[in-house]
């Protein structure tokens, strides 16, 4: 796990990909386009590339435009910014007519870091579940979100990428498939289930072969898919462990932990715990050790693993 | 269509919003009524469409910024052909297509769901941007409420279009004086608005919304204008055509009752009768 890309910068080398594949594909953004990667696109293809200053509903409503008639849009701003400024913009005017817009969000998370709680969308993956028609897409490294980019310019409708500032490790070859509503077991184990998202899917990894250590036999699966959920996948490894653990870089409220307690609570009541941020904000601070200090390391989640498994 | 032939269009149509109230028991006639003139001849002279294929690549399109106003937007596509007449009667009911606001996945020929203010120009930008990429040459108008211009994103977009010299864009400002909760002067004061899409490096054109040879006039001068957006500051009256509702904000957003309805039918037809329906 030496190599490390930000999945931010994947995003801008995936648009490229696009830039050149599909002349539809539009690409706008609000003034931060060095930060989400998007400035590359912009230079390769500037008849293709807007920005539209600092101004995120403006923007959203924009590119609903464009894809109503007809065009691809990647409309990219802060996690914060996207979802938030502009929720009500998403909400009628892409997620209501199901108009094809890809919100392709950056800076997402605590690992955001230095630039505090006020920069770092913590309930993004909330607002953009509950939306009908929306399409909500987590990934755990560059390749993955490389097939995610290039998955949703194919997918009719509007989807939500939520990426990271910070380099995470690579994790994933090119022999990894992503296929949007599909979870993928990245290890199979008898004892207890972490499901993860994000950067949380490297810290599970590194957490079961921790406690493989111990003699505890960990199943680690990759749910980048929020919306859809693979329901079968989460079901079949759960009835399996008997002990689930869910993890993301996101409030516990409404994220992938509620989404897999909403599945499992209905279908198979499972004891379940939840890694992520206990119903607070960020704060300033180097993006590990706030990971760290927020329960988000591999230390976290082998205190949850066993907290599952005393539940059992 | 001749310029007396749309004004017995926009009789018609002002019937049509009548009635299809009657039966919704609620909906908005004040807008609806002051936007006649303006969607009549934007539907039955200015815009290149086709009713047969409403998803034409080529077409003009038309964004109802001020979503509530939408019995006027459905009368004209039902007097067009887009869909039968009758729909009108179904307008915000359980399982009819017609809705509250307008839908895009619901009606044949509403090109943008509309009706959270503020938002139609930047979708209308959007639609203009993808025009000139295509090297199309289609116009893109909206509509917006004098009301709704107190929405910041009006403004974030007006920046936008003559950031991106958007000149295939029209947009048309419905400057009626009222809003829900009282005069706009006395709500959120936002005059003077000629000034400020000036400010904004619009092309301005100041004209009667009610005047039908002024707005003919006026959407060909749009037209003409290279290198920046058109606005028409259209100034009109409130519930238009129909005595009793004529600048009173309380037909804002209710619906006639039988006996109103008749009433306003009555002085509408009589309208219609002096143009010689």
């Amino acid at each position: 796990m030496a190599n490390k890309v930000a999945t931010r910068d994947a995003y801008g080398k995936a648009l490229l990909i696009l830039g050149k594949e599909n002349p539809n594909v539009v690409v706008l953004d609000a003034d931060l386009s060095k930060s989400t990667k998007t400035a590359e696109f912009g230079k390769n293809y500037p008849e293709r590339f807007f920005n539209m200053g600092i101004a995120e509903g403006n923007l959203l409503g924009t590119a609903a435009g464009l894809a109503a008639a007809g065009k691809v849009p990647f409309a990219s701003s802060f996690a914060i910014f996207a979802t938030g400024r502009a929720f009500e913009q998403i909400r009628n005017s892409i997620a209501y007519p199901k108009l094809n817009v890809k919100i392709a969000a950056t800076h997402a998370g605590i690992s955001v870091g230095e630039d505090g709680g006020s920069h770092q969308a913590i309930e993004d993956v909330a607002i953009m579940r509950a939306l009908p028609n929306m399409v909500v897409l987590v990934p755990a490294d560059g390749e993955e979100t490389r097939q995610m980019v290039l998955a949703a310019a194919e997918y009719e409708g509007p989807v939500y990428i939520r990426m990271g500032r910070l380099e995470v490790p690579v994790l994933f070859g090119e022999d990894y498939h992503f296929e949007i509503g599909k979870a993928k077991v990245l290890k199979e184990g008898t004892d207890v289930a972490i499901m993860a998202n994000g950067l949380m899917v490297a810290a599970a990894l590194e957490a079961a072969e921790l406690l493989a250590g111990e003699g505890i036999s960990v199943s680690v699966v990759n749910v980048s898919s929020v919306k859809p959920l693979d329901e079968e996948t989460i079901l079949r490894v759960a009835k399996e462990t008997r002990a689930v653990v869910t993890a993301e870089e996101h409030n516990i409220i409404g994220g992938l932990g509620s989404a897999i307690a909403e599945i499992l609570g209905e279908k198979l009541p499972t004891p379940m715990v939840r890694v992520g941020l206990k119903d607070s904000f960020g704060e300033s601070g180097r993006p590990y050790e706030l990971l760290e200090k927020y329960g988000l390391g591999k230390e976290g989640l082998v205190k949850a693993v066993r907290e599952a498994l005393a539940k059992k | 269509m001749s310029t007396v032939d749309l004004k017995r269009k926009a009789n018609l149509i002002r019937q049509d919003i009548i009635s299809m109230l009657v039966p919704a028991k609620a909906g908005h006639p004040g807008g609806s009524l002051s936007a006649a003139d303006i969607v009549t001849t934007l539907y039955f002279k200015e815009m290149r469409i086709n009713p047969q294929n409403p998803n034409w690549a080529d077409r003009d399109r038309f964004v109802l910024s001020k979503g509530h106003a939408a019995p006027v937007l459905y009368a004209a596509l039902a007097e067009k052909g887009y869909f039968p007449k009758d729909e009108l009667l179904g307008l915000r009911q359980t399982g009819r297509m017609l809705q509250g606001h307008p839908d895009m996945k619901r009606t044949p020929g509403v090109d943008m769901s509309s009706g959270s203010l503020g938002q139609g120009l930047s979708v209308a930008n959007g639609m203009a941007l993808a025009g000139k990429l295509d090297k199309k040459d289609y116009q893109v108008y909206v509509l917006l409420g004098d009301g709704e211009v107190a929405e910041g994103q009006v403004w974030e977009a007006a920046m936008a279009a003559a950031h991106y010299k958007l000149d295939n864009l029209t947009a048309i400002l419905d400057y009626n004086g009222l809003q829900i909760d009282g005069p706009t002067d006395s709500v959120m004061s936002s005059a003077p608005l000629a000034d400020k899409w000036r400010a904004f490096c619009w092309h301005v054109i100041e004209v009667d919304g009610h005047d039908i040879e002024a707005l003919e006039k006026a959407f060909a001068e749009a037209k003409q204008v290279k290198g920046k957006p058109t606005i028409l500051i259209a100034k009109t009256v409130k519930g238009k055509g129909v005595s009793f509702m004529e600048n009173q904000v309380g037909w804002h957003g209710s619906a006639p009752n039988a006996e109103q309805a008749e009433q306003a039918l009555k002085e509408l037809r009589e309208e219609g009768l002096s143009l010689g329906e």
